[in-house]
């Protein structure tokens, strides 16, 4: 009875049928829909991803995730859910550099129709709307008729770190795997919105990619920014990403890049392009990604009645990278720590480090400046004198003044989570 | 030489900068074919889990719901209802206090 309904299964699994587009292919949603439905009757388990377990460090369970190589163009991820995919980064990819390789860069999708084949010859990018000229773009037509830019600068989950909120709340329970920082390299949004040449009286640009919801009545994944920031000359559309193309899960072939900002923003797959002369009023930028307009977007848990606002700006972070919770010393003797920082919106001014659960600080040195919107690698050395325990911390400043704050924030999505860090130690 | 120093320029003094083309050659992007893993798997539980295999799968696989800490059961009635009324869910109402019921059970507490 069980194989008979296994084989039913994979039949129909082998029977799917992709629906060509010109660009992309795609299962087509009823396909999937109907396949699910033999999927729910049958006794199928899950597919064994890896035989490695990781334990990410929250206050209460569930902890454990699996190690996973399953997925295309990817190397080890710690596992959060196959479909559609979100997977973390391993905490010790970020000791080895400030930029994280792109096969262990972290991946979030929000719908389950992605399209799994892209022929970068049909492809176009559509830019629409409120412009003099609409266009249709090949990726032929904007590598080459339009300057090339780079740009290091941090992509952070707007939930990155969500499994440390307390009390827990609903939604990813990453730890801080959900960041990640590349050398993009493309061309300026500014450039493609001034082939299109903007009308008067545009306001927002909307950003749409390739991945559809499976139910075609859900809310498609859009968002937007402002006109003025749209043409700030900073914000890009990237084709590369540490000097490669991106992998298909990152956003290949395009992806939107919105330095400083939270990775709501880079669209992935980025197909359309739209200038519009009224406020966007989508559900993923009125009701999805908002926060507490109060200082830290931080409320008290049940709060109600607080005004909300999109998302936006990233904050300054910092972490230990060669050292977690229940690291062991030898007292007395000199250890090098090390980590990474990021200000946020702008540059790291400084990183400091506290060997006395946050009494005093001394000064950490910092690596190269690769750009202010990226990485920068910190290291100093501490010799714990004292037998015991001992509370190490991280805060970094940036190059607005802003510090990291010494208590959590607090809101119900489980959003901008920047406070100092502590890792527990021992001398012994 | 010349290439060195222009990603010197780029990446020591300037955060955005664009790179004449005849400094860097254009890169190649490939068309790309990849297989994503089906994320079939069903939640556990046998038939306590009938209706949430039948009305949750087609949209995502189990692991993330079974990731979530405890919550309680306005909390998990509120991710149901929100995943009908906004995700536009096709489930059925009279699979929701089955649906709530398997999560509470699995991932609730008081």
């Amino acid at each position: 009875m069980r194989n008979d309904k296994e084989d039913a299964l994979s039949q129909s699994l082998r029977n799917l049928h992709p629906v060509r587009s010109a660009a992309t292919q795609r299962p087509s949603r009823r396909t999937v829909l109907q396949n699910i439905g033999i999927a729910g009757l049958s006794l199928a388990v899950s597919p064994a991803f890896a035989d490695e377990m990781v334990k990410l460090p929250f206050a209460s369970g569930p902890r454990e995730r699996p190690i996973t190589h399953a997925f295309p163009q990817k190397g080890d991820m710690i596992l959060q859910r196959v479909r559609p995919p979100l997977l973390e980064t391993p905490l010790d990819v970020f000791d080895r550099g400030v930029f994280t390789p792109n096969d262990q860069f972290y991946v979030r999708w929000h719908w389950a129709e992605i399209p799994n084949s892209v022929d970068v010859n049909a492809f176009r990018l559509a830019v629409r709307g409120h412009v003099d000229r609409t266009l249709s773009l090949s990726i032929t037509d904007i590598l080459r008729d339009l300057p090339r830019v780079e740009l290091a600068a941090v992509n952070q989950c707007s939930g990155n770190s969500r499994g440390f909120f307390s009390p827990r709340v609903p939604g990813a329970q990453w730890a801080n795997g959900a960041m990640g920082n590349a050398k993009w390299a493309g061309v300026r949004l500014k450039d493609v919105l001034d082939r299109a040449g903007v009308k008067a009286g545009a306001v927002q640009v909307r950003f749409k990619g390739l991945d559809e919801p499976v139910v075609p009545e859900a809310p498609t994944f859009r968002k937007s920014l402002a006109i003025d920031h749209a043409r700030d000359g900073e914000v890009m559309i990237a084709y590369a990403m540490n000097g490669e193309q991106l992998p298909l899960l990152n956003g290949f072939p395009l992806r939107l890049i919105v330095p400083g900002w939270y990775s709501t923003y880079w669209i992935k797959m980025l197909s359309d392009i739209e200038v519009l002369d009224k406020p966007d009023d989508n559900y993923w930028m009125t009701v999805a990604y908002t926060i507490p307009d109060t200082p830290h977007a931080s409320i008290a848990p049940g709060q109600s009645g607080v005004k909300m606002v999109p998302i936006n700006r990233m904050v300054p972070r910092s972490f230990f990278t060669n050292i977690t919770d229940g690291a062991s010393f030898t007292a007395g003797t000199r250890v090098p720590l090390r980590g990474i920082a990021f200000g946020g919106d702008t540059g790291v001014a400084k990183v400091e480090f506290s060997s006395d659960g946050g009494k005093s600080w001394q000064p950490a040195r910092l690596g190269d400046d690769f750009g202010k919107y990226g990485f920068r690698q910190w290291q100093t050395d501490v010799a714990l004198a004292d037998k015991g325990d001992h509370a190490l911390m991280v805060r970094c400043t940036n190059s607005a003044g802003e510090v990291q704050p010494d208590t959590p924030n607090w809101n119900g999505s489980g959003f901008m989570r920047n406070v100092i860090e502590t890792v527990q130690v021992k001398a012994v | 030489m010349l290439k060195g120093l222009a990603a010197i320029g780029c990446f020591g003094t300037a955060l955005l900068c664009s790179t004449p083309a005849w400094v860097q050659d254009l890169p190649v992007i490939k068309s790309t074919t990849v297989e994503l893993p089906a994320g079939d798997a069903l939640f556990p539980g046998g038939s306590s889990a009938e209706a949430i295999n039948n009305n949750c799968l087609a949209c995502h696989s189990p692991d993330m719901v079974l990731n979530q800490p405890p919550l309680p059961k306005a909390a998990w009635e509120a991710v149901v209802h929100k995943m009908i009324n906004v995700y536009k869910a096709p489930i059925g109402e009279a699979d929701v206090p089955a649906i709530v019921s398997y999560l509470v059970k699995t991932k609730g507490k008081d």
